[in-house]
C-alpha cells in the first residue's frame, strides 16, 4: 500500500471518530476541542489533494479563530453535562434523516459520474503556486459571486451587530478620546504655601501622644 | 521502504537541529532579560551561577524539573496537563519554515506566511484549555482574556502581512526576502512602516507580553491562566511564550529587515567586503534587536488597561493597515516597488 493512502486512512479514521464524538461526549469543551479535531483532519486531508492553500486557511479560519470563539463561550457557560445527553437522544431522528440524505447525495453523485472520473489531481511542476492560480479565478472568472460573497458577509457582520448589541443606559463606559484630551488644570490644584509652620503658633497634639 | 526510513530519521535530525539551539535560545533570552531588565534598573541581574551568572538558567530549569506538579482539586486532570503542550507545540512547529539563509530552510513551502500565521493563532488554545482546566477563577479570567486579545491583534497581524504580500508577489518566506534585495532602503521597512511598526506591537499583544500582559496581570488575577501551573509543566508554557517572543522577532526582521540580506548590500566600499555577504549572522543580528525592543518595553511602560488594548486593536490599529494596504497596493502598481 503506497505511503499516501496510509495517511489517507489515518486522517480518515480520526475525522470520522472525532465527528462522532462531537455529537456524542458529554462535555461541551470536549465537544468543542473534537471539533476542532476534526476541522484540522480535513485540513491534512486537502493537503493530500495538494490543495495547501485552502487547508491552511481552514485551519488559520476555522481553528485559529471560529473555534477559539466557540470555546470562549462554551466555557463561560455552566452547562450540565447531563442535559447535553438528553438533548442528543431528541435530535436523533432528525440527525438521522440529514446522515441518510447527505450520504445518499454523495452516493448519487459517485454513482452516476464513475470514481473514475474524479482522480487523484497530478503533481504539479516545481514553481506552480496555487495561492496565484485560485487568485487569479477568483478575481477574473469568478469576481461577481466573490463580490456578491464579501458583500453578504458584511450584511452578516453588520446584522449580527445590531441583533446583539444593546446599549443600556445603565451601563458605565469610558469615552477614550475625552480620557487623553483631559488638560492638567482639570485634574490638579496647585495650592502655594508656605514650607514650613510659623514658629509658636503650631496646633497641639503635634508629636504627642 | 528503507529509503523512506532514511529521509525521516534525515528529517528528524534536521529538526533537531532547529528545535535545539531554539530551546538554548530561550534559556539565554531568560538570562539576557533578567541582566537587560536588571541594568536598566540599577541592579546587576543573575550574576551568582556560573561566571557572569552565565549557568543561572540551567539553575532555574533544573529547579523546576524537580518541583511537584500540582494538580488542583476538581481540576480537569488530562486537558490540564495537555495544555502547556498544545502551547509549546505550535510554538516550535512555525520554526519549520523560517529561513536562516537562502538554503538552510527546514520545509520550503510555497505558502509559508499563512503556515506560520495559522500556527500561531493556535498557541492560544493551550492559554485557553490551560485556564479553564485549572478549575481557578483567576486562571479561567487570564485564558479568556489571553484569547480575545489574541483573535483581535490577529487581524492587524493578518492585514500587515498583506502588505507584504503585496509588495513581495509571495507567500513563501525566502521569496520576501529574496524580493527585498538591494540595500537598506529596499527592505520593507520603509515603504511600509506603518504596518512594520503595527505588526511588532500586534505581536506583543499576540504573545501577551508587557506591556499586554493582561492575561497574567499580576495586580489584578494573580498569574492568569498559569496561576495553578508549577513544576516543568509551568516550565512548558515558559518555553513556548519565549520561543513564541523569538519566532515574532524572527518574523520582523525576514519580512520588514530583508532577513539574512547585508545592510551593506550595495554600498560602494563596504559592500564589497565580508560585511555586504547575506548570511545568518545577519539574521541572528536583526531578530536579537527585536528580542532587546521587547526587553525594553516590558522595563518601560506600565500595563494597559484591558478595555484600550480592546480599542487600540480595533479602532486604531486596523483602520491604519487597511489604508496602508491600499498605498501599498499603489506602490506595486506605480512600480516604485515591488515587481
Amino acid at each position: 500500500m503506497p505511503i499516501i493512502e496510509i495517511v489517507f486512512y489515518l486522517f480518515g479514521t480520526i475525522l470520522i471518530a472525532s465527528a462522532l464524538s462531537v455529537v456524542t461526549v458529554g462535555n461541551p469543551i470536549y465537544a468543542a476541542l473534537f471539533l476542532v479535531l476534526s476541522f484540522f483532519s480535513a485540513a491534512c486531508i486537502w493537503l493530500l489533494l495538494q490543495a495547501e492553500f485552502l487547508a491552511i486557511v481552514l485551519v488559520l479560519v476555522y481553528v485559529g479563530a471560529v473555534m477559539v470563539l466557540f470555546l470562549f463561550v462554551v466555557m463561560m457557560l455552566d452547562v450540565k453535562a447531563a442535559s447535553i445527553k438528553q438533548g442528543l437522544a431528541g435530535f436523533l431522528p432528525v440527525g438521522l434523516v440529514v446522515a441518510f440524505a447527505m450520504a445518499l447525495q454523495m452516493f448519487l453523485v459517485i454513482w452516476t459520474r464513475g470514481l473514475e472520473a474524479i482522480p487523484m489531481p497530478e503533481p504539479r511542476p516545481e514553481g506552480y503556486s496555487h495561492t496565484r492560480e485560485l487568485g487569479e479565478l477568483l478575481y477574473t472568472d469568478y469576481l461577481y459571486a466573490f463580490e456578491i460573497a464579501a458583500v453578504l458577509l458584511l450584511v452578516a457582520i453588520i446584522a449580527a451587530i445590531m441583533l446583539t448589541h444593546r446599549d443600556r443606559p445603565s451601563t458605565k463606559k469610558q469615552d477614550p478620546s475625552r480620557q487623553v484630551r483631559v488638560k492638567r488644570e482639570e485634574r490638579v490644584r496647585l495650592v502655594s504655601m508656605a514650607a514650613e509652620k510659623p514658629a509658636g503658633g503650631g496646633e497641639k497634639g503635634e508629636g504627642q501622644s | 521502504m528503507l529509503e523512506q526510513l532514511a529521509t525521516l530519521a534525515w528529517t528528524v535530525a534536521k529538526i533537531m537541529t532547529i528545535v535545539l539551539p531554539v530551546t538554548i535560545g530561550v534559556a539565554y533570552f531568560t538570562y539576557f532579560e533578567r541582566k537587560v531588565i536588571g541594568y536598566m534598573q540599577g541592579r546587576r541581574g543573575p550574576n551568582r551561577v556560573g561566571p557572569l551568572g552565565l549557568l543561572q538558567p540551567f539553575a532555574d530549569l533544573f529547579k523546576m524539573l524537580f518541583k511537584e506538579i500540582i494538580i488542583p482539586s476538581n481540576a480537569n486532570r488530562f486537558l490540564f496537563l495537555l495544555a502547556p503542550v498544545l502551547a509549546l507545540a505550535p510554538a516550535l512547529t512555525a520554526w519549520a519554515v523560517v529561513p536562516f539563509n537562502d538554503w538552510l530552510v527546514l520545509a520550503d513551502i510555497d505558502a509559508g506566511l499563512l503556515f506560520i500565521l495559522a500556527l500561531t493563532s493556535m498557541g492560544v488554545y493551550g492559554i485557553l484549555i490551560g485556564g479553564w482546566a485549572s478549575n481557578s477563577k483567576y486562571a479561567l479570567l487570564g485564558g479568556l482574556r489571553s484569547a480575545a486579545q489574541t483573535v483581535s491583534y490577529e487581524i492587524a497581524m493578518g492585514f500587515a502581512l498583506v502588505g507584504v504580500v503585496v509588495l513581495a508577489g509571495t507567500l513563501n518566506l525566502t521569496g520576501i526576502v529574496q524580493a527585498q534585495s538591494g540595500g537598506v532602503l529596499t527592505w520593507f521597512w520603509l515603504p511600509l512602516l506603518p504596518l512594520f511598526v503595527i505588526y511588532f506591537i500586534s505581536g506583543v499583544a499576540e504573545t501577551n507580553r508587557a506591556p499586554f500582559d493582561v492575561a497574567e496581570g499580576e495586580s489584578e488575577i494573580v498569574a492568569g491562566f498559569h496561576v495553578e501551573y508549577s513544576g516543568s509543566a509551568f516550565a512548558v508554557f515558559f518555553l513556548a511564550e519565549y520561543a513564541n517572543m523569538i519566532l515574532i522577532s524572527a518574523l520582523a526582521s525576514l519580512l520588514f529587515l530583508g532577513g539574512w540580506l547585508s545592510p551593506f548590500q550595495g554600498v560602494p566600499v563596504l559592500g564589497d567586503t565580508f560585511l555586504g555577504q547575506g548570511g545568518v549572522h545577519w539574521f541572528l543580528a536583526k531578530t536579537a534587536v527585536f528580542c532587546f525592543l521587547y526587553l525594553w518595553f516590558r522595563a518601560t511602560f506600565p500595563r494597559y488597561r484591558y478595555d484600550q488594548i480592546m480599542r487600540l486593536g480595533w479602532k486604531v490599529f486596523i483602520p491604519i493597515t487597511i489604508v496602508w494596504v491600499m498605498v501599498a497596493g499603489a506602490l506595486r502598481v506605480s512600480g516604485l516597488y515591488g515587481g
